[in-house]
Formats: structure tokens, sequence, C-alpha cells
């Protein structure tokens, strides 16, 4: 099988039609050298036999559902309301809407996650997606970068770690300098702004669980002429007071906690959020509402000259294909809950991960570090190797007890909780981790 | 009348999904200052408002599934919906599980891995990049990382590009720290060869190609140009975009490339979402492997693991594990295909083109690189006609139109790809259209369409004036 429609003998007519013998004649004008390589490749399957194969490897794995771990990645309920609306066609096998008259599902989509996103993050603008939350903080702090013209970055241990190592990736290839600011008590201090910093970064809630007041970070970065970077967990925003209202002047993060599936981590959705003083310097995508010529209301790209395509090595990014469908997963999401449903999945999360956060204390050994307030995640420190103790839990089919690397101390791991955790898993989990501690 | 936002269905107080039953009192989990004083803006609609809100808008909208997309560079192939269902099985996976309790997952990528190393030739890879262009960045970094563990790092400052290249690479090179130089193709649409060997020398860091390339051409002095390369120590980097063209029949690491992108999104059907999400593993010879993104997917004694002991790496390019559901699908479709089936679609992609070009030149369309193209090719209209206008009437005929105005080396291109999975009389009936289109008067060409959600937009305001949030006063 392999989804082609010719016949055999349309495929000699049309052979015949350009000229060719044969469908290796196709190639003949290739250095021999390379064509004809001997390739090692699996046998072909029939498509039943595909799906068996792939459900005996997805056997091979502990589904996570209501897992206790976090680290970026929770275990939401995956509304099917939106995974049927995203499985459309239409939606799904398209490709960016270079074609506004025929484009009009996802441009309309897309400008309604735009809106969203900065009704969400208390900004003006959002682009239409990011591939993640990582790579969106990359593209901020350039775009933070290009707007003040200066090359320093600061930003907290508190930023998700690997978020840190690919805006250091992204910095290092472009001559940006990188401070980090160490976390004392489990939060950012407010550091001195030098005049050489460009963007300075904080996340809240920070890695580690813990609210962060992001007002004097604010205060710090405007008052040396630098921009704060702001990475936010979006489900926390129909709660949390957003950056905008903290004066954040761009927002990142990841679309993961609105209701997608984690798939082993991806794909999410990146969003970047900003002000509309900033767009002309925006990454990526950006769809605006516009007339056609008959009046009615339609949507496009817009400002395209930011862009590879158009600009080649002038562009602002390199991005082209984003994260477009998981994007518009998200929004769904958020029309589905609205603000009130939206606050209340946030709020459950955060009561149910204070629960799990008395019950685990009770645990002999087991000691608080995350300080409070927290939201839906927290670090513990344990008596035992976290990466043990991982394993232990999953061996009684739980999975709780994601290690934290070792720059924020020692034996520490993330528990969180969500919408999904009733009492008795709690004490379910409490149990496990007793038995494992034991 | 205009379709409704999401916003215009929206009625105060009205509720579609409830999750919770027992709502917590903010104020008794969360100090008053961190709380958001005013709610979002969101939408209140309910479930089937919100089930009629998004079928409308998905009917407004085409893709592989309703409309033949011919799209040059961007292989609009169909996308299988066995896929769709073995990406649930793998949906309830967290990133940071136990690995002994994701081992299937775990195989499922060192499998694709080998599988992807076999048809590109490369000793290495790495499935963490999102994207296309998000795997060229990974791969100039690892150029760059390479050059500068040798001592080269200063001096190597330079990347090079065709003049008919994806905008991407220059983009992408310049995201990388690098000036970019454009190398002028020849007048058989390949690289010219004397004005790249006066471009090399110890200050260039790489060539970036793509092959076949975007005019649809295989690149006949490939293994000169590899030699060539070397000899100047500069790194080759090829740009996957159209490896369908060639998929099972040629390998980049046999032609002499040091790096190779994937797009799973266009070579091996992950569907493309209306722009995303992709997936663009990075493969590569075995002298640029240390400086891989980490984690690799690596296989032990005790199963397998994800490797971070890689002192050499460019450190992260994404978080987690990559679009990991990407995978998935690009694994059942090599599995579905196999090595015959593989080189069975690259053939018939490389025999549609072709035979869609002669049609199209029957029709009165010029195609101004007319050598042995392959998977696409690039056709201008008579002398009169715009791309522009004629894509808007393809629209009102029925069809999406091919990629126009790229690449830049050609004057009003229309760059077709038609894909293996297309029907003879599919293409038939699109060089129809295209024929006609050429009889209807001027007026009405530059009017089209007519009958889509949409007529011709406002381009100029949305560009003086953008509104980008429904919320946006303009």
């Amino acid at each position: 099988m392999d989804y082609t429609p010719h016949t055999e003998e349309e495929i000699r007519e049309m052979l015949r039609r350009v000229g060719a013998e044969s469908l290796e004649d196709l190639f003949a004008h290739l250095p021999k050298e390379v064509l004809n390589p001997p390739i090692d490749l699996p046998e072909p399957l029939p498509e039943w036999k595909v799906l068996e194969e792939l459900r005996r490897l997805a056997a091979q794995n502990l589904p996570a559902h209501k897992a206790f771990l976090g680290g970026g990645v929770r275990s939401h309920h995956v509304p099917p309301v939106v995974q049927a609306l995203a499985a459309r066609g239409e939606f799904l096998t398209a490709y960016t809407p270079y074609q506004p008259e025929v484009s009009q599902g996802v441009l309309q989509a897309t400008f309604e996650y735009q809106t969203m996103i900065a009704e969400l993050t208390g900004l003006e603008v959002a682009n239409a997606s990011m591939y993640d939350g990582a790579t969106a903080l990359a593209e901020g702090v350039l775009l933070a970068l290009r707007e003040t013209g200066r090359m320093g970055v600061l930003v907290s241990q508190g930023v998700h770690p690997e978020y840190r190592a690919v805006l250091r990736a992204y910095l290092e290839a472009v001559g940006a300098k990188l401070l980090t600011l160490p976390l004392e008590g489990g939060r950012t201090p407010v550091p001195e702004v030098g005049e050489e910093v460009g963007a300075v970064v904080v996340q809240n809630p920070n890695f580690l669980g813990a609210l962060e007041d992001l007002g004097p970070f604010a205060e710090a970065a405007h008052g040396a002429g630098a921009l704060l970077v702001a990475v936010a967990d979006p489900l926390s925003l129909g709660v949390l007071r957003p950056p905008g209202a903290y004066g954040a002047d761009i927002a990142v993060g990841d679309g993961q906690s609105l209701g997608l599936p984690m798939g082993f981590g991806g794909p999410h959705f990146g969003f970047l959020a900003t002000k509309k003083a900033f767009v002309r310097q925006l990454p990526g995508r950006l769809v605006s509402e516009t007339v056609d010529v008959e009046g009615r209301r339609g949507f496009l790209l817009t400002l395209q000259a930011r862009e590879q395509y158009i600009r080649r090595a002038k562009a602002k990014s390199n991005i082209t294909t984003n994260a477009q469908l998981t994007a518009l997963m998200g929004a769904m999401y958020l029309a589905a809950l609205g603000p009130e449903g939206l606050r209340e999945v946030a709020l459950k999360g955060v009561e149910m991960a204070h629960k799990l956060h008395a019950l685990l204390l009770e645990v002999p050994g087991v000691r608080p570090f995350t300080p409070r307030p927290f939201f839906n995640e927290f670090a513990l420190a344990l008596p035992k190797d976290p990466e043990a103790v991982r394993e232990a839990l999953a061996e009684r089919g739980f999975h709780g007890a994601t290690p934290v690397p070792r720059e924020y101390g020692e034996g520490l791991a993330l528990f969180a909780a969500t919408e999904l955790h009733e009492e008795e898993d709690l004490l379910a989990f409490r149990e496990a981790l007793r038995e494992v501690l034991a | 009348m205009s379709f409704p936002l999401i916003f215009e269905r929206s009625r105060k107080g009205r509720r579609g999904l409830k999750l919770v039953k027992a709502v917590p009192k903010a104020e008794d989990l969360i100090p008053k200052e961190h709380l958001r004083e005013v709610p979002p803006r969101l939408p209140e609609v309910d479930e089937l408002t919100l089930v009629r809100h998004y079928t409308g808008l998905s009917r407004r909208q085409v893709g592989v599934d309703t409309t033949f997309y011919p799209l040059g560079s961007c292989t609009m192939k169909y996308n299988p919906k066995l896929h769709e269902e073995t990406a649930r099985l793998f949906a309830d996976l967290h990133p940071y599980q136990d690995p002994g309790t994701a081992q299937g997952a775990l195989r499922l990528m060192w499998e694709l891995g080998e599988y992807l190393k076999a048809l590109t030739g490369m000793d290495a890879i790495t499935l963490e990049p999102a994207a296309g262009a998000h795997g060229e960045l990974t791969g100039i970094l690892i150029i760059r990382a390479y050059h500068e563990d040798r001592g080269e790092g200063r001096t190597r400052r330079v990347v090079l590009v065709p003049d008919s290249a994806h905008g991407s690479n220059p983009a992408t090179a310049s995201m990388a720290g690098y000036q970019v130089r454009e190398v002028p193709s020849g007048p058989d649409g390949e690289v010219d060869l004397e004005a790249l060997k006066r471009e090399l020398g110890p200050h260039v860091a790489a060539i970036m190609l793509t092959n076949p390339n975007t005019l649809g051409l295989f690149e006949r002095r490939i293994l000169e140009i590899s030699r060539l390369a070397k000899e100047a120590g500069v790194q080759l980097y090829y740009d996957g975009a159209n490896l369908n063209a060639v998929m099972g029949w040629a390998r980049p690491g046999d032609m002499g490339f040091d790096v190779v992108h994937l797009n799973l999104h266009k070579t091996f059907t992950v569907p493309h979402g209306g722009g995303g999400p992709g997936s663009g593993p990075v493969g590569v010879k075995a002298h640029l492997a240390p400086y891989l993104p980490v984690p690799l997917v690596a296989r032990g004694e005790g199963g397998f693991y994800l490797d971070f002991g890689r002192p050499k790496s460019i450190g992260r390019v994404r978080s987690f594990h990559g679009n990991f559901l990407a995978l998935v699908r690009a694994w059942a479709y090599i599995r579905t295909l196999g090595l015959p089936g593989l080189k069975k679609a690259a053939a018939l992609a490389v025999l549609n083109a072709r035979y869609l070009k002669e049609l199209l030149k029957e029709k009165g369309y010029r195609v101004p690189y007319d050598g042995p193209t392959m998977h696409e090719f690039v056709a201008q209209p008579p002398q009169g006609f715009r791309a522009l206008d004629l894509a808007k009437g393809l629209l009102e005929l029925g069809f999406h139109p091919p990629t126009v105005y790229f690449p830049l080396i050609v004057k009003e291109a229309l760059m077709v790809e038609p894909t293996e999975t297309e029907a003879k009389e599919t293409l038939e009936a699109f060089a129809e259209a295209m024929g006609e289109l050429l009889q209807r008067p001027k007026e009405w060409l530059e009017n089209a369409p007519y009958s889509t959600p949409v007529r011709r937009l406002d381009e100029l305001r949305a560009n003086k004036h953008p509104k980008l949030t429904y919320f946006d006063e303009g």
C-alpha cells in the first residue's frame, strides 16, 4: 500500500507522454554513483499490521493519565469536542493560508486565537503561534534585543531549565550574553539591571511552582531601558494576574495546559504576545482583519515583510511552519470553557495540589521545598534519589516525582495535580510514596 | 453577510464545558495580590454553538482532503487517516515519566531514527527540531560548533546559498549569526559551478543546497560540488524540502552532504495542519555527531534511554523530545510503504509532475528551465498574464493554485508540485482549468475569484492599519 492511484496502464500511458521507457528512466540522469543505493528498511506491512505493531509498541508504555508529574507538562482532560473539531480534514490537511480567499477557516480561527492569547496575557497582540514554550521564549528575547538594540539578557533560574537551554542555544548564535539569576528561597531576587541588558526574563509560576511578583521586575527592567519577558502558563492566567497587568512587555509560554494531549512532550504550541508598538519586530505569522472587494469582513496574513519568504536574510526569524493546528485546539478549548470554566479548572488544580502537598508531607522523610504561595505544582525534598523514587512509583502504577535538576538542590522532585485528581487518587498516591520511601 | 466571530456568538453567562463540580474559592488558595482583577474576555458559548462555529469555519477552508493542492516545495500529498489513529495510541505519555515506562515510545523514536538514517545515508540523527526551518537552524548551529571546535569559528563567517534557495535558508544563516552570500544559477538552472568556485574559501562555513532544487532540477554536478566543498573545508547542508523526488533512489549522504534536515510534514505525510505543527529531524555524518542537540535516544543493555552525556552538544533547540506525535505518523508511513513503496511514491511524484508539465506546455505555458525536472517544475504564463491573477482564477475553478512568484529567478513563476497521490484525471482537469484561464477575458481574471467565501482582500489596509485582535481598535 502506497496511497498512489495509478493503474499499470495509466503509468504506461503517462510514461509514453513524457518520453520515458520506465519509472527507472525518470532517474537516469542522476550520477550513477549515487543511484539505487542499498537501503535496509523493514518489509512493507498491510494497514492492520501497522496498527497492530503500533499497538504492541504502545502497550510497552505505561500511560500517564492522572500523572502527578510536573515540569511544564501535566495530565489534563482532553475534551473530545476539541479533538473532533480539530480532526476535520479542512483544518488538518490545509497548508499555511497564503490564499486567503479559500483559507478563511484557518485565518479567522487564528485571529480568534490571537485575541484569546492577548486577553489571557493582558497584552495587545499575539502572533499565530511558535513551536513550543521554549522557542517562544527564545524568539521573545530576540524580539526584546532587536527592540532595545542591546545584547544582554538576565534570566531567572526559575525559568524552566529546558527553556533556558533553548534560549542559550539561540542567544549564543547571535553572540548575546546570558546571565542567570539564581533563586533565593525558591523565588527570584530582583536584580540590578545594567545598561547592556535588553531583556529580563522571569517565569510565573516559576519552575518550582512558586508564585513570583513580577511588578518589581518590570520596574527594574524599565528603569534601565530593558524589557520584561514573562514566561506564563496559559491555564494559570484564568486566575492569576496576567503579565501585562504587571507591566511585562512580552509574554510567552506553552499551550499544553489548554487541554492538549501530553503526547510525550509534543506537539503542543508556543505563544508569543506583546505590545502593539513592537508588532513590526514580531517573528512568525500574524493575521489581520480587513475587507474584501465587496466590503465583507475577511482575514489575511499581514506585515509579511517581517518573514523569511519575503525578506530572506533580513527576516525577523526563519520560522515558517509553526504549530497552527495545536494552537487552534488551544483556542477551541478556551472557547469551550469560557472565562468561568477556565477559572474553575485552574483553581481546582491549585486546590488539589495544596491537598496533595499536605498529604505528601505526612510521609516520613519528605520535606517541603517550594515556598508558599505556589500554584498547581511544587517541589519536595525526598530522602531517596528522585529517579529511583519515580521508578518505584511507576512499578506501583503511579507516575510522580519529576526529578529536578541538581542546580536547584539535592533530592528534589516536582509533583503536580490537576482537575483530574480526586481525593482518593491523592490518598492512594500518598500510600504509594510511603511504601517507596519506607 | 460576514461569518460571525466566536466573540460575536458569546452571551454573558452562557456555559459550555463544565469540568469541575465543587469550585474552590480563589481567595482561600492564592493571596489576593496574585489574582487577576479583570477576567479575560473569552467567548461564552454552549457546546453546540462551538461545534457549529468551527464546523462552519472549516467549510470556509480548503485542504488536501477537499481540493487538489499543487503547491510547489510543499509536498501536499494525502495524509493517511490511519496515522491519526496511531497518534492517539501515544497521546497519554508524559515527557518526564520514568523511561522504563516509555520503552515503546523510545523504541519508536530509535527505530524511526534508524529508518531516516538509512534513507538519507547519514550516521546520526536528532528528532528534536519541530519544523523544517527549525531543523535548518539546528543543522547550521551544529556546523558552527564544528568549526569553532576546530578553531575556525572566527574565520568561517559566510554561508553560501543559491539564488533559487528557499527563503528560510538565508534567514536561518542570519539567525545563526552568519553573513549570507548568494550563488547564481547557471543557464541550465543548476548551481553555476564557476561562480561557486569563486565564492568558496577559508571564510566559508557552509553551503546550503536543495536537491532537486526549487526548479525541480537535480543538481547533476553534485559530486563535484561536494568535492569542492570538502577541499575548502566547507560543510554541505541538504535542505530536505524536496526529498520526495528522490526518496529511496538517491541519498544526500552518498552525494556528499554533511547535514540533512527532513520535513516529516512534507515527505512523510504528517498533516500540515494549516501551517503546523511539523517535524524537522536532522541527520549528520559521523564527524558532526558530537554536536547534535541533547538528548538523543540510545539503545543500551537495559533498554532504550535518553542520552544527555554529550559534552560537545549544541544544547537544546526544543523542550522535551520534539514533536513526538508527528514521529509516530512518519513511522507508520515508512512501515506501510517499505523501500519499494517509498521508491514507487517518489517515481510517481516525478511522473505526475512531468506529465503535468507536458500538459501545461500544450496549453500555452512556458517552462523556462525545461530540463529533466523531477517532482516539481516552474512554469510561466504567456506574455501579459500575471501569476497572481491566474492563481485567483484557479480558486474560482475549484483548485488550490501552485506556489506563485517563487523561485525569485523566474518572473511570474508558477511552481507546481502535484505529488504522487493525485490521479491522472485530476492532473488533466487541472491542466484544462489552467488552459481555460488563458481564454478568459483579462477583466474576469483580474477580479477573480467570485464565489469563494470572501473575494480579494484589501492587503494594503491590513498592512497600514492592522487589526490583530477582536478588541483591537485598529
